[in-house]
């Protein structure tokens, strides 16, 4: 991802939003910073940090939203990175927002950045979906009994936003925050704290209890700062208290803070019966049953696929760009301004020609991969927004589990299917490398992207049969090679769990804001590789080397049992996976290619090589030997699959 | 009649090959003994088991002894794991040690102990004993892993048996704390469970770790 900076960032007070995942703190971002957004990595990590400006009362205020976090004491590198910003970057406010009704839940984590001494505000969020469950939250007296401004919002419906900016605006005159543990704790803590001599953004208290919970960066921190030696007797007493504690400290922390919560809540939160199971929840639980929730993925996959994306996306909104707006005005207009103006051949070639950076490379980015992505990311925040992703992990854990992954990599898997070096990109968020690996491998082999998808459904509809020997084909490899990967791969098996939100209605804004980012982000990153590609292309056709290298593939060709004017549509594939299949389509009308050749060469074809940009994105995230491994083992295994397919289907009379 | 040590890991045996895994006899090479071994002979004149060839076949005198050796080894590994907090390799090579000395008594005091658990650490089925059945009488509740559980039960959880502290963070961060109450909704394909008014999906293994005090 490119990073950008905001020129005048450094000198910012910065308002910093924390809290768990799936309680609204990018709609809150949002709406704090409107259009100014970036979304960039965070320095050393590939965890992404959204940037804003936003301003009150005349002052303009950096807004940054971390990744979601569950504890000051961080287990994954979204954790690690949350707590990187509030070590490092000083907040002017921290917003600490939570799901109003899971308040008792999320109410630790609040004390936690308390007691850390940072300016916490508590953003009580989604109060309206709380009020429904019959809950009542007396915000006044909460913020009385826990000394911090508590402030109740909807911010999905815009209300709390305008006392947030008062909150913000108003600094200065916070009450102070008031809370202690059971004595016994609290003299361990002191014992601990009294030792650290030197200055840390977070306050004593805290580094003593992390310290206490066993917190290697944090261990480190307090090494580096306070010296080896000094270090070493801060050791020795977080050791003798560890040792006195015996029975497990961390719990013991967890109670003790709950019990807190407990007193800080009693008289706060009140709840009233309410009658029958709402809708959503009876929709959430049709969705996680499998017998109800499979024919529901069905359905969501030929709407959100098949109708928005290969019908819309890939068939009307392409057929416009491409067919109407670059064939019929853009590239003639540009053609002619070559043969103007562009004396060299070579040059006119370059630019304007077959392959060339304009007629070629510009189109395909812009006119026929960015609306297809484009609405397949439209689909994809979508349902990601409305909570559908964690349910349907859960449904393919037990399968996942089978070729070495657990449900979360369902999200990687089906971003895959509308763009996979994007989902490549994505296979990040996996826990552990082998997970990533797997998981990178079997894009790279069985999932077609939508671009893909939609020429050979197109192309394979047309012959009974064929539709149905191709989807058995790619889903039997996908599951086989996953099987086998999770048994040659080292590593332990991964660990499912997973959080599941209520069903939500997604808000417009905050979908549209989704999809216009990553559909910048995708294009900044595919763009340069498309004038490479064409570029290439271009060089290949001046030398001859690609008609060289249609030859050389004739045997290979002659294996799969096609012409060898097939060939060239391999070729292509390697550049863009449609692209190839464009290359068949070319080849079924000019009537080249009998049921059989057609299947056989979709199904080789879908399994062959990913694109050129989906090699090298796998370059850049897991290095050249395991991509190059992949590509040979991906190269390898589709030809053999394609060659005997074509056998097994003439052997059988099968299609013909 | 309390049967020698070596008795004990052949009964053992041959319940889990009879009872668990389904077979009607076990082999002299599985269980790694020759056909003249002594605790063999021990047990043929206590007519619990028949001697066939290469197969051991378990009599029907033999089941109850059987039985309750195998109660005995998974009651130790409970031990073992869940108070004296020793695990892995060494909890099971413990485990097989302690439990040839829960007799008399002793095992139903630490079967009482730990609440009449119904599976081991690796949860097989710990066979229940008088006092379990007593307690189910008298209605007493027991602990479970959540795997025990149906799905529309659910119950306080008692405490987390992970063995990796951050995953027993991580569950803990979730709020799947002790004391809290847990309501599971659904056991397949994944196990999926409220605590408060959050839901959460988890996999066999940690389900396995989480024990509940069951209503
Ligand atoms: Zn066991
Ligand atoms: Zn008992």
């Amino acid at each position: 991802m490119k990073k950008r900076s905001i020129s005048d960032a450094q000198v910012l007070p910065k308002i910093v939003l924390v809290g768990n995942p799936n309680v609204g703190k990018s709609v809150l971002f949002n709406a704090l910073t409107g259009a100014y957004t970036t979304v960039s990595n965070y320095p050393g990590t590939s965890v992404e940090v959204s940037r804003g400006v936003c301003e009150v009362a005349g002052q303009r205020f950096e807004v940054l939203d971390t990744p979601g976090m569950y504890t000051l004491m961080p287990i994954t590198e979204e954790e690690r990175v949350a707590r990187a910003i509030l070590l490092e970057e000083t907040p002017h406010t921290v917003l600490h927002v939570i799901d109003a009704r899971n308040i008792e839940r999320m109410l630790p984590m609040t004390l936690q950045l308390v007691e850390a001494g940072l300016p916490v505000v508590l953003v009580v969020n989604i109060m309206d979906e709380a009020e429904r469950l019959g809950m009542e939250i007396d915000t006044a007296l909460l913020e009385e009994k826990i000394g911090i401004p508590v402030i109740a919002a909807a911010t999905a419906r815009k209300r709390g936003l305008q006392e947030i900016r008062a909150v913000i605006e108003n600094a200065a005159d916070r009450p102070q925050a008031r809370f202690s543990y059971a004595a016994d704790l609290e003299s361990d803590i002191r014992q601990v704290a009294d030792l650290l001599r030197e200055e840390y953004r977070l306050s004593r208290k805290s580094l003593a209890l992390l310290l206490l919970q066993r917190d290697t960066e944090i261990e480190a921190l307090v090494r580096r700062t306070e010296g080896e030696q000094d270090y070493a007797r801060i050791a020795q007493v977080v050791n003798g208290v560890v040792f006195e504690r015996r029975a497990d400290l961390h719990l013991r922390i967890s109670l003790e803070r709950k019990r807190v919560c407990s007193g800080l809540l009693a008289g706060v939160v009140r709840q009233s019966a309410v009658a029958g199971v709402p809708l959503a929840e009876r929709l959430s639980n049709w969705m996680m049953n499998p017998w109800t929730g499979v024919p529901i993925l069905l359905l969501i996959l030929y709407f959100g696929l098949y109708q928005v994306v290969g019908v819309f996306g890939a068939g009307v909104v392409v057929d416009f760009l491409e067919g109407v707006l670059f064939e019929e005005h853009i590239n003639p207009w540009v053609e002619r301004l070559g043969q103007t103006y562009l004396a060299w051949d070579w040059l006119y070639e370059l630019l304007v020609g077959e392959y060339g950076v304009l007629t070629l490379g510009v189109r395909y980015a812009v006119a026929l991969v960015l609306p297809i992505v484009g609405s397949f990311f439209l689909v994809f925040s979508l349902i990601e927004d409305t909570g559908y992703f964690p349910r349907l992990a859960m449904l393919v854990d037990r399968v996942f589990k089978r070729i070495g992954l657990n449900g979360r990599a369902v999200i990687p898997i089906v971003l895959g299917f509308g763009c996979d070096t994007m989902a490549t990109i994505v296979t990040r968020t996996l826990e552990t490398i082998r997970e990533r690996i797997i998981a990178t491998l079997l894009l790279a082999l069985a999932i077609p992207c939508s671009a893909q998808l939609g020429v050979i459904l197109g192309l394979l509809s047309g012959v009974p049969g064929a539709l149905v020997v191709w989807s058995a084909c790619i889903a039997g490899l996908f599951l086989l090679v996953g099987f086998l990967a999770a048994r040659v791969m080292p590593g332990e098996q991964p660990m499912f769990y997973m959080e599941i939100p209520p069903l939500r209605m997604p808000q417009p804004r905050n979908v549209l804001v989704k999809t216009l980012t990553r559909m910048q982000s995708y294009f900044l990153e595919i763009f340069p590789l498309f004038i490479l590609a064409s570029v290439l292309l271009w060089a290949g056709k001046m030398t001859g080397l690609l008609e060289g290298l249609v030859r050389a593939m004739t045997p290979a060709m002659n294996a799969l049992g096609l012409p060898a004017e097939a060939a060239a549509a391999f070729i292509f594939g390697f550049f863009r996976r449609d692209f190839g299949a464009a290359g068949l389509y070319d080849l079924q009308t000019s009537g080249l290619l009998s049921a059989v050749q057609l299947t056989v060469a979709a199904v080789t074809l879908t399994l062959f090589v990913p694109c050129i940009a989906q090699f090298l994105i796998m370059q850049k995230e897991r290095g050249w030997r395991v991509s190059l491994g992949i590509l040979v083992f991906v190269s390898v295994l589709a030809f053999t699959a394609g060659a005997l397919l074509n056998r097994l289907l003439l052997a059988g009379g099968v299609l013909s | 009649m309390k049967v020698s040590p070596k008795a004990e890991e052949i009964l053992e045996a041959l319940w889990i090959a009879t009872e668990e895994a389904g077979d009607n006899a076990a082999h002299l090479s599985t269980l790694g003994i020759g056909p003249d071994d002594e605790a063999l002979a021990e047990l043929n004149r206590l007519a619990y088991i028949e001697v066939s060839g290469d197969r051991v076949y378990l009599r029907k005198e033999g089941r109850p002894e059987a039985r309750m050796t195998v109660r005995r080894h998974r009651l130790a590994e409970r031990l073992m794991m869940d108070i004296l907090d020793v695990k892995g390799g060494e909890g099971n090579a413990k485990a097989c040690e302690l439990e040839h000395l829960l007799h008399q008594g002793v095992d139903t005091k630490i079967c009482t102990l730990l609440n009449h658990p119904s599976t081991c650490p690796h949860g097989n089925p710990i066979p229940p004993g008088l006092c379990c059945e007593e307690a189910r009488e008298q209605g007493r509740v027991g602990v479970v892993a959540l795997t025990e559980l149906k799905a529309g039960e659910g119950g306080e959880i008692a405490y987390l048996a992970a063995d990796d502290p951050k995953k027993m963070q991580k569950l803990m961060s979730m709020g799947v704390l002790p004391g809290n109450r847990l309501q599971l909704s659904q056991t397949f394909p994944t196990f999926v469970f409220k605590v408060g008014h959050s839901q959460f999906a988890v996999d066999q293994d940690l389900a396995r770790e989480i024990f509940v005090r069951k209503e």
